[in-house]
Order: C-alpha cells, then sequence, then structure tokens
C-alpha cells in the first residue's frame, strides 16, 4: 500500500492492530506508543502549531503544560485527527496515519481503527446524555469494536467500580455531580482498552472539592503502566504522576524533561515565569 | 341501548352511522383508514427527506444548500392546496409521458401512492427546518466524543445524533404528525377517497350534512388525541436524560 507523502513507507504499518513492526530505521521505535513529527496546524492564516515533535514510550505518562492558547488542545485533538494537521507525520504504536499532502487522512477505515486505540478523556466530558453510565461505557466496545453484549457488561461493570460508580450505573450523565461525570468518562475510555489515553484538562471543568477524586483515579491509571498524554493546568499534579513534562508556548516545544528538572530547575525564561504565575 | 338512543332521538343518526348496510360508517371507516395510511406514509417520507435535508443545509456544498433553501421556501411559502393540485397532475403527468416514452402504456396510479408522495414532499421541507434545528441543538461535544471512539459517519448517526436530537425534534414533528394527518383532507380535492371525501358523499347521499360531518369531526379528534398520547410518550422517552425542568422545587 503506498503511503503518500510519507519519507519512510513501512510495509508493516497496516498489518493488524496492536502487532507492532520491527522497524528498522530506529532501533527503539517499537516502543514507541506515540510519535510525533514537525507537527503544523494552521486554523486559516493563524499558526497555532509551529512544528511540534513529541515521542512518548510504552508507559510513559507525558505532561503537556503552557499558556492559554499555546496549542496544548491542538495538539492533542491534532493526534487522533479530531483536527486536521497541516502537514507532519503521527505515528501510533508503530502505525503511521496515512496523510495527503495536505495533511487530511487518506485511510478513513485507519483513522477509524486508530482512535480506537486512542482514548480520548475531555475537559467537559462529553458523555453521551441520552444513555445510562453502564451504556456510554459499554457503546464502544458492543458496536465498534463488536465486543459480544454480554461481555462488554461485564467489563464495563468492572471498570464503574474501579472508578467508584458501581451503583451509578443506571443513572444519565445529566444527574451526576462533574466529579462522577468524569470519573464515568474515564471509565468509558478504559473500556476500550487503549493503548494510550489522552487526557485535555480533565479537571478544569470541575469545583475544586471534585479535582482529587478525578486526579486519584489517574494517579492509580499512570501507576498501573497505562500510556498517557496530559494537558493540564496541575502543576502539582503533573509533577508528581509525570515521566516526562513538555512546554508549549506559541505553538512550540519550549523546553521539555523530567518533572523534576523542568519545575525545579527551568531553563528558558519564559517557562520560569509561566511556573510563577501558575503557582 | 335502543331506548337510550330513543329518548335522545338519535335513532336515525345510529342507523346512519352504522357499519353495516344501509349505513355509512363503515365508509367513513374505510376513509379514516385511507386517510392515515396516507399520513403515516407522507410523515415517514417527511422524516427521511427531511433528515437527509437537514444535513445537507449543515453540511453541504454551496450548490445542494442553495437547491435546498429554493425547496424549503417555495413548499412553504405555497398554500398546501395548491402545491397538492400541481404537485398531483404535474406528478401524474410526467409519469404517464415517461411511461409512454419507455414504451409502456398509461400507468394507472394508485390514490395511495400518489398521495403519500404528494404530501411527503410537502411534509419533507417542514421536517428538514426541525432537524435542522434540532441538529444544531445536539452538543457537538457528543459527536466528537463518536468521532474520537472511531464511530463510522452512519454509526454516529444512528446511535448518537439521532437519539440526542430526538429530545429537541419530538414537540416540533409532533405537530407535524397532526398536520398530516389533516393534510390528507386537501387530497379530496384531487378525488382521493379518504376521511373528508367519504364524508361528503355519505352527506350529500342522503343530506344528513350535520351528522356525518360531526361525525368525521369526532374521528379527526379521535387520531389527535391518541397522537397525543402516544407522542407524550416519546418525548419522554426522548427527553430521559435530561433533568425535568420542573424537578428541584420552586
Ligand atoms: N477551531 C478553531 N478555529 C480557529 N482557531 C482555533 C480553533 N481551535 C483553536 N483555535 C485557536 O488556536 C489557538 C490554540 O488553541 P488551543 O485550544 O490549542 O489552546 P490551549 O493551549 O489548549 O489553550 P487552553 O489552555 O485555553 O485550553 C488559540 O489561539 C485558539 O484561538
Ligand atoms: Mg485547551
Amino acid at each position: 500500500m503506498p503511503t503518500a507523502a510519507s519519507a519512510d513507507p513501512d510495509p508493516a504499518a497496516t498489518a493488524t492492530p496492536g502487532t507492532r513492526p520491527p522497524s528498522a530505521a530506529q532501533g527503539q521505535s517499537g516502543q514507541d506508543a506515540v510519535r510525533i513529527e514537525g507537527l503544523h496546524k494552521s486554523f486559516g492564516t493563524l499558526e497555532v502549531l509551529k512544528g511540534v515533535s513529541l515521542t512518548a514510550k510504552q508507559g510513559d505518562v507525558v505532561a503537556i503544560i503552557g499558556g492559554s492558547g499555546s496549542g496544548k488542545s491542538t495538539m492533542l485533538r491534532c493526534i487522533n485527527f479530531l483536527e486536521t494537521p497541516s502537514a507532519g507525520k503521527i505515528v501510533i504504536d508503530g502505525e503511521e496515519i496515512e496523510m495527503r499532502a495536505d495533511g487530511s487522512p487518506a485511510n478513513r477505515r485507519q483513522i477509524e481503527r486508530i482512535r480506537t486505540r486512542l482514548a480520548m478523556v475531555f475537559q467537559s466530558f462529553n458523555l453521551w446524555t441520552h444513555r445510562t453510565l453502564l451504556e456510554n461505557v459499554i457503546e464502544v466496545p458492543i458496536h465498534v469494536l463488536k465486543v459480544p453484549r454480554a461481555e462488554a457488561i461485564a467489563q464495563a461493570r468492572t471498570l464503574l467500580q474501579r472508578v467508584g460508580l458501581a451503583n451509578k450505573e443506571d443513572s444519565f450523565p445529566a444527574f451526576l455531580s462533574g466529579g462522577q461525570q468524569q470519573r464515568a468518562a474515564i471509565a468509558r475510555a478504559l473500556a476500550v482498552d487503549p493503548s494510550v489515553m489522552l487526557f485535555d484538562e480533565p479537571t478544569s471543568a470541575l469545583d475544586p472539592e471534585l479535582v482529587g477524586e478525578v486526579l486519584t483515579v489517574i494517579r492509580d491509571l499512570a501507576a498501573e503502566g497505562r500510556t498517557m498524554l496530559l494537558v493540564t493546568h496541575e502543576m502539582r499534579f503533573a509533577r508528581e504522576v509525570a515521566d516526562h513534562v513538555v512546554y508549549l508556548y506559541q505553538g512550540q516545544i519550549e523546553e521539555q524533561g523530567p518533572p523534576a528538572e523542568v519545575f525545579g530547575n527551568p531553563k528558558s525564561d519564559r517557562l520560569r515565569q509561566f511556573l510563577q504565575s501558575v503557582s | 341501548m335502543e331506548l337510550i338512543l330513543e329518548t335522545l332521538g338519535l335513532t336515525e343518526t345510529a342507523a346512519l352511522l352504522s357499519l353495516s348496510s344501509p349505513g355509512w360508517g363503515a365508509n367513513l371507516l374505510r376513509g379514516l383508514a385511507n386517510s392515515l395510511q396516507i399520513a403515516l406514509g407522507a410523515f415517514g417520507m417527511g422524516l427521511v427527506i427531511g433528515l437527509f435535508g437537514a444535513y445537507g443545509k449543515l453540511y453541504g456544498g454551496p450548490i445542494l444548500r442553495d437547491l435546498l433553501a429554493i425547496y424549503t421556501t417555495v413548499i412553504r411559502a405555497v398554500p398546501e392546496l395548491v402545491l397538492i393540485l400541481i404537485l398531483y397532475y404535474v406528478g401524474t403527468d410526467l409519469i404517464n409521458k415517461l411511461a409512454q416514452f419507455m414504451g409502456y402504456g398509461r400507468v394507472e396510479i394508485s390514490g395511495v401512492v400518489a398521495g403519500i408522495w404528494v404530501l411527503g414532499i410537502v411534509q419533507g421541507a417542514y421536517a428538514t427546518e426541525i432537524l435542522r434545528g434540532a441538529i444544531q441543538a445536539v452538543p457537538p461535544g457528543q459527536i466528537e466524543a463518536a468521532r474520537a471512539y472511531g464511530m463510522p459517519a452512519l454509526l454516529t448517526l444512528r446511535r448518537v445524533t439521532i437519539p440526542a436530537l430526538m429530545a429537541f425534534a419530538t414537540p416540533g414533528l409532533a405537530n407535524l404528525w397532526l398536520i398530516a394527518t389533516k393534510d390528507t383532507a386537501l387530497l379530496a380535492v384531487v378525488g382521493f377517497n379518504e376521511l373528508t371525501l367519504e364524508t361528503k358523499q355519505a352527506a350529500s347521499s342522503t343530506r344528513s350534512y350535520f351528522t356525518f360531518f360531526l361525525a368525521a369531526g369526532g374521528l379527526y379528534l379521535m387520531v389527535t388525541l391518541c397522537s397525543g398520547v402516544v407522542f407524550a410518550r416519546i418525548e419522554k422517552w426522548a427527553r430521559r436524560g435530561q433533568p425535568s425542568l420542573r424537578q428541584g422545587g420552586l
């Protein structure tokens, strides 16, 4: 299968999901859960991402921080093609997403398949309001992944229990607190057994007293070795759970490194100012 | 029973409305059945047109959007009676010309099919606007979540958009359905045997105008009342995930 406009056509990239091709180009690429190279994104004339490159290995927790409008959400949304990148390369589990020259996806099926391996948790939860929590969690396994219904339900109950919502499975989202809704959204994300979880400010829409319950769930997931990209304004939390911290400034990575370095010994003036302004 | 009718002076009325001949009750019921059949068909066809129309208006290219704008504007501007006459005569004429052109003889077009077709086109214009508004009322985040989890477009439509828009569309669609049931009466002008025409025939044969039109009015009212019950249930179901505005005090 010819991959349009890509420098490194990988014949194994079209293999069955989950099998990672042994890539010759880079020795460690088999362990990369997400690799972004030279990602650009413009909205009209506004260039929001100006060439971002980022790698998350299996089991990595990458925290993405930065000021408002720096392009954090846009970057996360480009990874699963909720936004169409203008240019760049995105590789998930060693499988490169086929893009046309203008960045639009060349293979809709591939995008849909890859999206089931990337679970997104939104700032505003985005649960399906006409479905109960249980129905929300089983929806994708049953209708997209074709898991047998009984199996999906059993798994969903386990997940709801895990996020502390065992007794709420028949409730509709609108009748729950923000923290409960976000935990349900995390259960929905886990139900697809994703290779990578994408969190876009999962606690920003929550009342302060509800933030903790959601962070606890995310902390557990990090500890169990889930790969995640986490956009957050909770600096203390980022420092605690992240393996790697990326500071985005006006569409470019200004500084990145281990949390102790980035938070404890920031090199760039902008990062230093940013950290002062949020603490 | 007979005693009651007699004391009320309704013996004659009962005879006129009797289901067995020489009463005209069966004719009225047959007319009602025809009316309902057309109304259901037209409403269904209107929903399908409306869904395509709404999507076309929201996401279509400029040409499609213009065409749909013309369709909804013209249909909603011209009186329905005129539309029915135009669509019925033009439609049947076109089909016959086409049939002759392709070497078939004159085709007999069934009244029910013609009625559904004509009213369906009218209903489609209104349904387009109702559904367009309802689609826009669905929180975009819910559709985005479906996309983010790999749902293809049609599955998203079926599992997320349509169930979510029902909450916003049901009241408007209920109205549209009632209009459909009553618009069937307009088909009397093209000689279709729906409830109104059957009533008129019964009334003029027996000269009991008051009795028959009152009976027909009663039947239309019953349809409306039953529809009300059905749509109330549909709406309750469609809004199941939304807190009631009345709950929560004050
Ligand atoms: N759909 C869009 N159309 C036009 N401009 C957009 C769109 N989405 C985002 N932008 C712009 O892109 C820039 C980056 O937005 P983005 O949402 O990625 O920032 P962010 O870092 O997530 O900020 P925040 O912390 O406020 O969420 C902003 O200037 C925003 O106005
Ligand atoms: Mg954002």
